[in-house]
C-alpha cells in the first residue's frame, strides 16, 4: 500500500499543468490488467483525472523515457520518480543522455511494489481485477466468487524487498518524506551462487537462460541501456540479432549487456521486473556491482552527477584479473 | 564418422609493442610452443573488446589469452590498467556463468620476454587442454 | 568485393624449411576474395617485390596479403611496394609465419597447417581494409612556455636560438623563479644570482622571446601544432612599456609594511615595489591590497613622482589570445606549507625556518643584507639544527606530507651546513636525516667535505619534538645508531621542508587535459623512452613540474624540451597515424565514456542536428576525435557500448573476421 494517493498525485499535477510549469506528465495509465502498468505521456487535466494510475504495480523506471520525451515537447516535461529511479536519472544525466532544463522531477517515496508473479502464485491465474485495501490486495479470479486478500509485503518484488535506498538522489520537488540510504540484502543471492560449484552455477545458469526468447524487454526497458542503435541491432557489429538456435545461445548477448551496462547500472531492477520468462537477470548486473564494490571499492552508479564509472577508470595499485579468483581461496 | 584428435584452439590477443614483440622474441630465440595457439594482433590490449572473447568461444576456442605490456609501461600509459579492470570483471563474470575460469588468462608480457611468452603459451595451453573442449560457451550455429 | 593478392615469402629456408609454401599458396587460392597467390624465397628482395609490384598491376589488386616474417620487420616495406604500384598502403596485411610459425614450430604438417591458418585470418581482415590517408595538419610556429623559472627561462632560450618564436608566461612580476632566491648552488657553490641573472637578461633581449609576466594561461583549446590560448595579463597598475624601473615610486611610496614575498615576509615591501633588483622585466608593480589609492582612492604620490608617467591606476586586466604550435609546461614547485607540523614549532617560534627561508637570510641581497641572524632577535645563533626529510617519504603522515623523496633536500642542506662552518666557524651545527641520498656527479665529495673538512655533525635519526624555552629552541632527537636520545639548546632551527608541484598545475593540467599523478606531477608520455613529453601531443614537460629536480637537471631537461618543441615546429606539417579512432555519429549516445579513458584528450563533443525517422529534427551530443591527438590505442572502442567508436586498420569487424577465421 503506497502512502501518498493517486489524487494528491493528480492534484499536483493538474496544478502545475495549469500554472505553466510543465506542458506534459510522464506518468502511469492502466495497460491490458489491473496490473498491467504502462506508462504514458499526459497532456490535458482531463486526460490525467480519467487515466492517471497509482497503486503497487507502478513499477516503472521513467528515467529511460526522458531521453525520447524530452525532445518532443515544448517546454518541461514533468517525470515522477521512485527513490530507486533518481539514481538512474542521475546516471543519464551523468552521461549527458537529456537536458536537465527540460525536466520538472517529482520524487515521491515508494512503499515497495508488488510482484505479480507473486500475487499468481498464491491466487492462481485468472485475475480480473485487483485493489488496494489498506495493507492487502484485493484480488479477483475468473473462478473464485470472493476475492482473495493478500498482503502486499508477501507479494513484493525482489528488488523492493531488498530495497537498497528510500532516498531521492535528484528532484526538483519532494512529495511526502525523504527517507535514508538502506543497508540491503541484496548480494546475498549472488553470494549464494558464488559458493556453489562452477557446475552447479553453470547449471543454475543453463536452466535460467535456456528460458531466454530474446524478445528484448530486459534492454529495452533498461535505463543504462539508451543507445542509439544497440551493437545487438546493427547488421555491421558482426553481432546482430539473431534467432536462437540451441540451448544456450543467448549467453553472449547477456554476457555483454551486463558489461556494457557495467558500472553504469544502478540496480534498479527494471530487467528482472519486464522479463517474461522471470529470468533473475538483475543476478548478472548484481555481480558486476559486487565485484566492483569488491575491487575498486564502494561505488552506486547514479548517487552523484559527473562521478567517474569504475570501468572507465583506473589506479595503478588495481587487482590482477588472475587475483580475482585467488580471493575466494584467501577467505576460506 | 571420423573421430578427431582433440587439440586445443588458442586465441592470443597480444599488443603490439610489447607481447607481440615478445612473441617475436620467442620465435627469434626458437622457443617452441604449441601451434595451436594463434595470435592477433591489436594496438593495445584495451582494444580487446569482450565480444572478440566471446565470439573466440562460441567459435569453438577452448581458451583465449590477452597479453600486454605490464602495467606501467603501457605505450599508451593507461591502456593495460583498463585492459586490467573490464578483464578482471568480465572473467569474474564467466567463472559465475560456470564458464571454468581456467579458460581466461590476462598476462603482460614485454618485448623482452620471449621465454616469457614462449612459457606461458605452454603452461595455459597444457591447463587448456587438460580441461577438454569448450562446451559451455559455444554456440553451435556459429561454428562451420 | 576485395580483389586480393597473396604472396608466401620462403624466407630462404626460415619459412619454407618447416612451412610448405607451395601448399600455403595453393590453400588461401580458394580464400574469399583471392584472386592470385604464389611464393617466392625473398619477397622483400627486390625480385620479390616487383612480383607483387607486377600483380597488382596485371591483376588489379585491391588488397595483399604477405605471409612473411613479423609485420614489425617488414610491413613498411610491404607498404612501400604497395604504395609505388599504386594500391594504398593500407591495403596490406602480413601474416606472420615465420617468427610465429616456421620458427617456434619443429615439424612440416603442423607449420603448414598454422600458417595457412594466420594466412586466412589476414585475407579475411583485408578483406575488410579500407584506404586510409594519413591526416595533416599545419603547424603554428610559435611556442608557449608556461612558467619564467629557470626551467622556462631555459627552454625558452633554446627554443628561439634555434629560430621560433616563444612566449612565456610567468605568474609573478618577474621571471627568475624559486633560483633567483637562492644564494648560491650545489656542489660548485657559485651564486645563483650570478649564473641566473645573466639568463634572465638573455631572455629580455632575445627578439625572439616575449614576456608576459604578471600573467596567467585563461584557456587552452586546439591541439598539437594549433593551440589556441588565452592569456591573462592581471593589472599591475605601471605600463610596462613606459616604466623604467628606476625606483623613485618605491622609494616614496607611503604604503611600506606588506610582507615581502621574494623574501618570503621575513621583511616588508611598499605597495609598490619590484621583486629585487635584476627583476626582468624591471617594472614596477603595485600591490591593490596595499595601494592606499587603489584602496580608497587617496594617495597618487608615485603617479605624481613617477617621471616618465608610467603609473595608471585605471589599467584592468587584459586578455591576449595567441596561437601555439607547441607548449611548455615549468610550473616548477614549492616547498610545503609547515602550518600543519606542529611538532617542529615553526608557528610557534621565529627562531624555526625553513631551508628557503635560510636561503634568503644567507642571501646578501636578503632582508639580513646576508648576514646570519635569529629572525626573532637578530641575534647570531651558535648552535644550528637542521632537520631533513620533514614532509618527505613520509607514509604515515599524508593528510599533511609527501610520500615521495623530494631530491633536492640532502644536498642543499648539506651546503647550509658546510657554508655556515665556513663562514661562521664559531657555530655548532647538526643535521638529522633518515638517509643521506647523494647520487650525482661530485655529489657525494661535497657531503663528505661537509662532514670531513667543516666538522658538521650529522646524525642519524629524525627530530620528535622542538619546544621554544627562553631564548633557546630545545630539540628533542634520536640519534639511531648509538641508540641515544639527544636534547639539543638550538638558536636556530632550519627545516628541509619536502617541495611539491605549484598549485597551479592542477587547473593547468586540466586546461591542457595533460596527465597527472596523484601528487600532481605531470605524467610523462613514456617514463624511460619520452620522459619529456606529456602522453597529450604538443605538450611538454620542464622541470619540477615533472618531478623534484635539481637544478643541472632542470637544465637539461628544460634543453630536451626545447629541442622536442624544436623538432615539432620545425615540421611544415604533421602527418598523422591513420590507424585512428573515429566516431559514427549516428549511433554515438554522447555519454562520455571514450572520452573518460582517451589518454591523450583527442575526444571532444558537439552538439549535431539529426533528422529523425518521423521528419523532425533533433540536436544530440555527438563524439568527435581529433585525428592530430588520437593516437590509436583503441581503449574508447571498448569503453562504447553502442559500438559508435571504432579503430581504423583495427575494426570491430576487421579483429572479429581474424577470429572467425582463426576458429574455423
Amino acid at each position: 500500500m503506497q502512502k501518498i494517493t493517486k489524487d494528491q498525485l493528480v492534484e499536483k499535477t493538474v496544478a502545475l499543468l495549469s500554472d505553466g510549469t510543465v506542458s506534459a506528465v510522464l506518468g502511469w495509465s492502466r495497460g491490458e490488467f489491473d496490473y498491467d502498468i504502462t506508462p504514458a505521456v499526459f497532456k490535458t487535466a482531463e486526460d490525467l483525472k480519467e487515466n492517471f494510475v497509482w497503486n503497487d504495480f507502478c513499477g516503472a523506471n521513467f528515467s529511460k523515457y526522458l531521453v525520447a520525451q524530452t525532445g518532443k515537447v515544448e517546454g518541461k516535461i514533468l517525470v515522477f520518480l521512485k527513490p530507486c529511479d533518481t539514481y538512474s536519472f542521475n546516471q543519464l544525466l551523468t552521461e549527458h543522455r537529456f537536458d536537465r532544463e527540460k525536466v520538472y522531477a517529482v520524487g515521491i517515496p515508494c512503499e515497495g511494489m508488488a510482484d505479480i508473479a507473486k500475487v499468481k502464485e498464491i491466487v492462481g491465474d485468472g485475475i480480473v481485477s485487483i485493489e488496494a485495501d489498506g495493507e492487502n490486495l484485493k484480488v479477483s479470479t475468473l473462478y473464485e466468487d470472493a476475492p482473495a486478500l493478500v498482503n502486499a509485503k508477501d507479494v513484493m518484488a525482489e528488488r523492493c524487498v531488498n530495497c537498497k535506498s528510500k532516498k531521492h538522489v535528484a528532484y526538483d520537488e519532494l512529495m511526502g518524506d525523504d527517507g535514508e540510504v538502506i543497508e540491503s540484502n541484496r548480494f546475498d543471492e549472488v553470494a549464494r551462487l558464488e559458493a556453489m560449484t562452477p557446475d552447479e552455477r553453470f547449471a543454475f545458469w543453463q536452466n535460467e537462460l535456456s528460458r531466454c526468447i530474446r524478445c528484448n524487454a530486459c534492454r529495452d526497458a533498461c535505463p543504462a541501456c539508451t543507445c542509439e542503435k544497440c551493437v545487438f541491432d546493427n547488421p555491421a557489429s558482426s553481432v546482430e540479432n539473431k534467432a536462437p538456435a540451441n540451448s544456450f545461445e543467448e549467453k553472449m548477448f547477456h554476457i555483454i549487456r551486463a558489461f556494457h551496462v557495467a558500472g553504469r547500472c544502478t540496480d534498479c531492477g527494471e530487467c528482472s521486473r519486464v522479463c517474461p520468462q522471470n529470468i533473475p537477470l538483475h543476478l548478472l548486473n548484481r555481480k558486476f556491482i559486487k565485484d566492483i564494490n569488491e575491487f575498486y571499492g564502494e561505488y552506486q552508479a547514479g548517487a552523484e552527477v559527473g562521478s567517474r564509472a569504475p570501468l572507465v577508470d583506473y589506479t595503478t595499485e588495481d587487482l590482477e584479473p588472475g587475483e580475482v579468483f585467488d580471493r575466494g581461496d584467501k577467505d576460506a | 564418422m571420423q573421430v578427431k584428435e582433440y587439440k586445443p584452439l588458442i586465441v592470443a590477443f597480444c599488443c603490439n609493442w610489447c607481447s607481440y614483440a615478445g612473441a617475436d622474441l620467442a620465435g627469434n630465440n626458437r622457443l617452441s610452443y604449441p601451434a595451436d595457439v594463434k595470435i592477433i594482433r591489436v594496438p593495445c590490449s584495451c582494444r580487446v573488446n569482450p565480444m572478440f572473447i566471446l565470439r573466440a568461444f562460441q567459435r569453438g576456442a577452448d581458451g583465449v589469452i590477452i597479453c600486454g605490456c605490464h602495467p606501467g609501461d603501457c605505450h599508451y600509459t593507461s591502456g593495460n590498467y583498463y585492459t586490467r579492470r573490464r578483464m578482471a570483471a568480465l572473467f569474474s563474470m564467466l567463472d559465475f556463468l560456470g564458464i571454468e575460469k581456467e579458460r581466461t588468462r590476462v598476462e603482460w608480457v614485454s618485448a623482452a620476454e620471449g621465454a616469457k611468452f614462449a612459457a606461458t603459451m605452454n603452461e595455459f595451453a597444457e591447463t587448456v587442454a587438460s580441461l577438454g573442449e569448450n562446451k559451455r560457451l559455444e554456440d553451435l550455429r556459429c561454428k562451420r | 568485393m576485395q580483389r586480393v593478392g597473396v604472396f608466401v615469402c620462403w624466407c630462404g629456408s626460415n619459412i619454407a624449411g618447416t612451412v610448405d609454401v607451395a601448399a600455403v599458396a595453393e590453400a588461401l587460392k580458394n580464400e574469399p576474395g583471392v584472386v592470385f597467390s604464389t611464393d617466392y624465397q625473398y619477397m622483400c628482395s627486390q625480385a620479390g617485390q616487383d612480383i607483387i609490384k607486377n600483380a597488382i598491376a596485371e591483376h588489379n589488386l585491391t588488397g595483399i596479403v604477405v605471409c612473411s616474417c613479423s609485420p614489425r620487420m617488414h610491413e613498411a616495406t610491404f607498404r612501400k611496394t604497395a604504395a609505388a604500384a599504386g594500391l594504398n598502403p593500407y591495403m596490406v596485411e602480413i601474416a606472420n609465419i615465420r617468427e610465429q610459425c616456421s620458427w617456434v614450430h619443429k615439424d612440416m604438417l603442423t607449420g603448414t597447417e598454422k600458417a595457412i591458418i594466420l594466412g586466412k585470418a589476414a585475407v579475411a581482415k583485408v578483406n575488410l581494409n579500407t584506404p586510409l590517408t594519413p591526416g595533416e595538419s599545419p603547424v603554428t610556429k610559435r611556442a608557449l612556455v608556461i612558467g619564467g623559472g629557470i626551467a622556462g627561462i631555459q627552454t625558452a632560450l633554446d627554443i628561439a636560438d634555434a629560430g621560433f618564436p616563444v612566449d612565456i608566461v610567468e605568474k609573478q612580476p618577474t621571471i627568475g623563479g624559486k633560483m633567483a632566491q637562492l644564494d648560491k648552488t650545489f656542489p660548485t657553490l657559485d651564486c645563483a644570482a650570478c649564473i641566473l641573472t645573466p639568463k634572465m637578461v638573455d631572455v629580455a633581449q632575445n627578439e625572439k622571446i616575449r614576456i608576459f609576466s604578471y600573467s596567467e594561461v585563461e584557456e587552452v583549446g586546439g591541439f598539437v601544432g594549433n593551440f589556441d590560448v588565452k592569456i591573462k595579463k592581471k593589472a599591475r597598475f605601471v605600463k610596462e612599456d613606459i616604466c623604467t624601473g628606476c625606483g623613485a615610486c618605491v622609494e616614496k611610496c607611503p604604503m611600506k609594511k606588506n610582507p615581502n614575498e621574494f623574501n618570503l615576509g621575513m621583511d616588508n615591501r611598499p605597495a609598490i615595489y619590484i621583486p629585487f633588483a635584476q627583476a626582468v622585466p624591471k617594472v614596477a608593480t603595485i600591490d591593490p591590497n596595499a595601494c592606499n589609492m587603489l584602496k580608497n582612492g587617496k594617495c597618487g604620490l608615485c603617479a605624481r613622482i613617477c617621471a616618465a608617467g608610467a603609473i595608471d591606476y585605471t589599467q584592468k586586466d587584459e586578455i591576449i589570445e595567441e596561437k601555439y604550435g607547441a607548449i611548455v609546461v615549468a610550473t616548477g614547485f614549492n616547498p610545503i606549507s609547515m602550518e600543519k607540523f606542529d611538532e617542529f614549532a615553526y608557528n610557534q617560534s621565529k627562531d624555526v625556518i625553513t631551508s628557503l627561508e635560510f636561503e634568503r637570510l644567507t642571501n646578501a641581497a636578503g632582508p639580513s643584507a646576508g648576514k646570519l641572524i635569529r629572525p626573532s632577535d637578530g641575534k647570531h645563533p651558535h648552535t644550528i639544527v637542521f632537520v631533513q626529510c620533514v614532509g618527505s617519504r613520509c607514509d604515515a603522515c599524508a593528510e599533511k606530507g609527501k610520500e615521495y623523496c623530494s631530491k633536492i633536500c640532502c644536498m642543499y642542506t648539506a651546503k647550509h651546513a658546510m657554508l655556515t662552518r665556513d663562514k661562521y666557524p664559531d657555530t655548532e651545527v647538526y643535521v638529522f636525516y633518515i638517509d643521506v641520498r647523494t647520487p650525482g656527479k661530485n655529489f657525494d665529495e661535497f657531503y663528505r667535505r661537509a662532514v670531513e673538512e667543516f666538522g658538521v655533525k650529522y646524525i642519524k635519526g629524525m627530530v620528535g619534538k622542538v619546544t621554544p624555552e627562553g631564548d633557546k629552541l630545545k630539540v628533542q632527537a634520536s640519534d639511531l645508531l648509538s641508540n641515544k636520545q639527544l636534547h639539543i639548546d638550538a638558536d636556530l632551527v632550519v627545516l628541509a621542508a619536502a617541495i611539491e608541484p605549484d598549485k597551479s598545475a592542477r587547473p593547468l593540467a586540466t586546461m591542457l587535459t595533460a596527465s597527472m599523478d596523484t601528487n600532481d606531477f605531470f605524467t610523462e608520455a613514456h617514463p624511460k623512452l619520452r620522459p619529456v613529453e606529456s602522453p597529450t601531443a604538443g605538450v611538454f614537460l620542464s622541470g619540477a613540474c615533472q618531478g623534484p629536480k635539481d637544478i643541472p637537471e632542470t637544465v637539461s631537461q628544460a634543453g630536451a624540451a626545447a629541442s622536442k618543441v624544436i623538432g615539432l615546429l620545425a615540421k611544415d606539417k604533421l602527418t598523422g597515424n591513420p590507424c585512428i579512432a573515429s566516431s559514427n555519429e549516428l549511433m554515438c549516445n554522447g555519454c562520455s565514456s571514450c572520452e573518460r579513458v582517451c589518454p591523450y584528450g583527442a575526444i571532444t563533443y558537439v552538439d549535431k542536428e539529426f533528422r529523425m525517422p518521423d521528419r523532425t529534427t533533433k540536436i544530440r551530443r555527438v563524439a568527435s576525435v581529433n585525428p592530430a591527438v588520437c593516437q590509436g590505442c583503441g581503449a574508447c572502442t571498448v569503453a562504447c557500448p553502442s559500438g559508435a567508436m571504432d579503430l581504423k586498420g583495427f575494426a570491430n569487424s576487421q579483429i572479429i573476421a581474424e577470429v572467425d577465421a582463426i576458429c574455423k
